[in-house]
């Protein structure tokens, strides 16, 4: 299959390792940023075929990891509402809430659909005028223009039983949340290539130049990580740190124009609670109040109440990436797929949950000795 | 002035009503009209609370399942064709000769009588074509709103030559893993026929009966040792079942497993693992690396087998666990799905 069969073809990707292996001298440390490519980097082993030393630290982008629990909480109180129907991606279905999830909410009659684009919930509620229609939406810059585009039609068009219950969250405030850290070890990152589709290069190059961190905006085959990886080790031999763009097949300078429009026509910059981070400033994406209508937040008046996290849950670790799942005492034993403590093993971008898919045979010794 | 007279009762000929399901006159007519002229034979019309048949010496194999797809009718079968071979399917997985099959409906109220037929045509058909015989069955009537048109469960039973003892505990590290052919049609029609996406290609189920397949693999391996047919949880769901039941592990090869294009692109879209999409009419067989090569050979001679071939092998290493070689030369697990694979966000 065109453009997929060349990204994952074994010649290619050994040609890269070789290529890798004859370049790097030092056990240079990098982080994936998305959770997309995490799961590929898991999924076919990728890190193990870097050379020794080398290691792969997963970043923070699972969108519906770093959901927090309020949120969640919220979509469920929707969900279990008479009048409304809740609409959202299949993703959103299993993370758990403080109490329960949206699944075990349909099971016990909630109305929850599971849809594929906010413009589908927006179909829902043209064809239910007597009900209300909650879709709710989480993720990066990438989901954010579609969820701004559903809020838009439904004002352009007067359906008043549409809203968004919104937690979008913004990568650059978070990156250089974990790049201030003083306990950072990253010395080169594989940007968002589906992130950077939208917005640009732009907060990249600005990371770049206020880090000086080489940056390879990387797309999510196994090829691709690897020309993203070559790059990086390429730029640190030689003490450059600059902004590449490998995943040009998607990424233009200048990003997405109309998407950006949509996007900051109808949602605002916010102070963003990350579950397992905590609050970053100016890290999220909030509905604009002249689309309050439009705001399940307002619409439903749904007040904030802080929530705990389960205590043996190491989410924060993980997605600051101090710790690889093998490392957590409940990874596979008290938190697994069918029961999981926090979010990492739920979503399928999750890095605890490619672990467990992929490779719990491994064992923690294995993992702290770097690759495999 | 206005002619009195009797209220008429009005005609039920175009849906099933609650009366159908009551055992009175219209549950009968509803037998004598679309029920027997499709099934006809001596057992049913006996007309008795059993079907009776005669069985040979030794062992009888027994299976059951129900079906509850939506959309009924979709590229490639129905729900009736499928409430027939699925149940052939496992009777002949365990190398036994399906004979005959009990039908139960569960019908809600309000489902076009038009489309009963046809249903009940369609498994009519289904059934001679895998020589089998549908000698008894139930109808029950629920309220609109209790159930989604209608369900259907089947049993079947059929005969197993003496000598032939198949099952996953028989399988052994060496065993070759064969596959009928190529994964997620049946799941990746569905899907597109519910979200009404035009996938192009020619997209249609792969629902077919197995016991042809299963005949000639049986003959071209004396020792064989255990086959599954590939059903809701894909390839991955019955590797992973015969590692648990057998102890041992599995290794397949992802550069052999056939996918065709526009089941991978869907695959793609949706965030889906082939591996983990329903299929119904593929199967697996573990089968001596002596006899391999003859099994693929007398598969590929069957209309349902033609893209039979080896996709990995069964080992001593890492036990109850399935891992897969991927297409860039790693390993990684196949693990059992923990519930159904929903799309992802992005």
């Amino acid at each position: 299959m065109k453009h997929l069969d060349e990204y994952r073809d074994e010649k290619i990707a050994n040609a890269l390792v070789a290529k890798l292996k004859s370049k790097a001298t030092k056990p240079w440390v990098l982080m994936e940023v998305c959770g997309g490519q995490t799961h590929t980097l898991v999924r076919y082993g990728i890190d193990g075929l870097l050379p020794a030393g080398m290691e792969m630290i997963h970043g923070p982008g699972c969108p519906v990891c770093v959901t927090p629990l309020e949120t969640i909480d919220k979509a469920l109180t929707l969900a279990e509402m008479p009048n409304v129907i809740l609409a959202t991606y299949g993703d959103m279905m299993r993370v758990p809430g403080s109490t329960t999830d949206l699944l075990h909410v349909k099971a016990k009659g909630g109305n929850v659909r599971m849809v594929y684009s906010p413009l589908d919930a927006l179909k829902i509620a043209r064809e239910n005028p007597s009900r209300e229609i909650v879709f709710f939406g989480v993720g990066f810059e990438t989901t954010a223009p579609p969820n701004a585009a559903a809020v838009w039609q439904a004002g352009r068009q007067g359906i008043t039983n549409f809203s968004l219950l919104a937690s979008h969250v913004l990568v650059p405030p978070a990156l250089r949340a974990l790049l201030s850290d003083s306990g950072n070890r990253v010395q080169g990152l594989i940007a968002p290539g589906h992130v950077c589709s939208i917005v640009g290069l732009d907060d990249y190059h600005s990371i770049a130049h206020e880090f000086h961190l080489p940056i390879v905006v990387g797309g999510f085959e196994p090829v691709d990580l690897l020309e993203a990886i070559v790059l990086l080790v390429d730029q640190l031999e030689s003490g450059r740190a600059e902004v590449e763009n490998q995943y040009s097949r998607s990424v233009r300078v200048e990003g997405n124009p109309l998407a950006q429009t949509m996007l900051t026509d109808v949602l605002e910059v916010c102070d963003r609670k990350w579950r397992g981070l905590g609050e970053i400033p100016k890290s999220g994406l909030k509905v604009r109040a002249k689309y309050a209508a439009w705001d399940a937040e307002a619409k439903f008046g749904l007040a904030d109440k802080f929530v705990e996290e389960p205590k043996e849950c190491i989410s924060a670790m993980i997605l600051q990436g101090r710790k690889k799942p093998p490392e957590c005492s409940a990874f596979g034993v008290r938190c697994t797929p069918e029961r999981p403590l926090g979010a990492p093993m739920v979503s399928s971008e999750g890095a605890c949950a490619a672990y467990y898919q992929y490779r719990r045979y491994e064992s923690a010794a294995e993992l702290a000795g770097g690759a495999r | 002035m206005s002619v009195l007279s009797c209220p008429l009762p009005i005609p039920t000929d175009e849906f099933v009503v609650l009366g159908h399901g009551s055992g009175g006159r219209l549950s009968a007519r509803m037998m004598e009209e679309t029920f027997l002229p499709a099934f006809r034979n001596t057992a049913l019309e006996r007309g008795d609370d059993q079907g009776v048949f005669e069985a040979p010496a030794g062992r009888i194999a027994m299976s059951t399942d129900s079906y509850v797809v939506k959309p009924l009718f979709f590229p490639g079968g129905n729900i009736g064709e499928l409430a027939v071979y699925g149940t052939v399917n496992d009777l002949a997985v365990g190398g036994a000769t399906p004979k005959y099959l009990s039908a139960g409906f569960i019908l809600e109220e309000g489902l076009s009588l038009d489309t009963l037929r046809q249903i009940v045509d369609s498994m009519s058909h289904a059934a001679r074509r895998c020589g089998v015989e549908i000698i008894t069955g139930d109808t029950k009537v629920v309220e609109k709103g209790s159930g989604d048109q209608i369900y259907i469960n089947t049993a079947g039973v059929g005969f197993i030559p003496s000598g032939i003892n198949y099952s996953a505990a028989n399988v052994r590290p060496g065993d070759k893993i064969i596959l009928s052919g190529s994964l997620g049609d049946h799941g990746i029609t569905i899907l597109a026929q519910r979200e009404g996406m035009e996938l192009g290609g020619d997209l249609h189920s792969d629902s077919a009966p197995l016991h042809l397949l299963c005949a000639a693999a049986m003959a071209a391996a004396p020792t064989l040792h255990a086959m599954r047919d590939l059903t809701r949880g894909g390839l991955s769901s019955a590797l992973n079942e015969i590692a648990q039941k057998s102890g041992n592990g599995m290794e397949i090869d992802q550069r052999a497993i056939p996918v065709s294009e526009v089941v991978r692109g869907a695959c793609e879209l949706f965030g889906l693992d082939p591996l983990y999409v329903a299929n119904e009419g593929k199967m697996i067989a573990f089968v001596p690396a002596a006899e391999a090569a003859a099994s693929v050979a007398a598969m590929r001679n069957i209309e349902t087998g033609s893209e039979a071939r080896i996709i990995g092998e069964v080992t001593e290493k890492h036990p109850r666990m399935v891992t897969m070689r991927t297409s860039l030369g790693t390993e990684r697990i196949v693990d059992m799905l923990a519930q159904d694979q929903l799309p992802r966000i992005c």
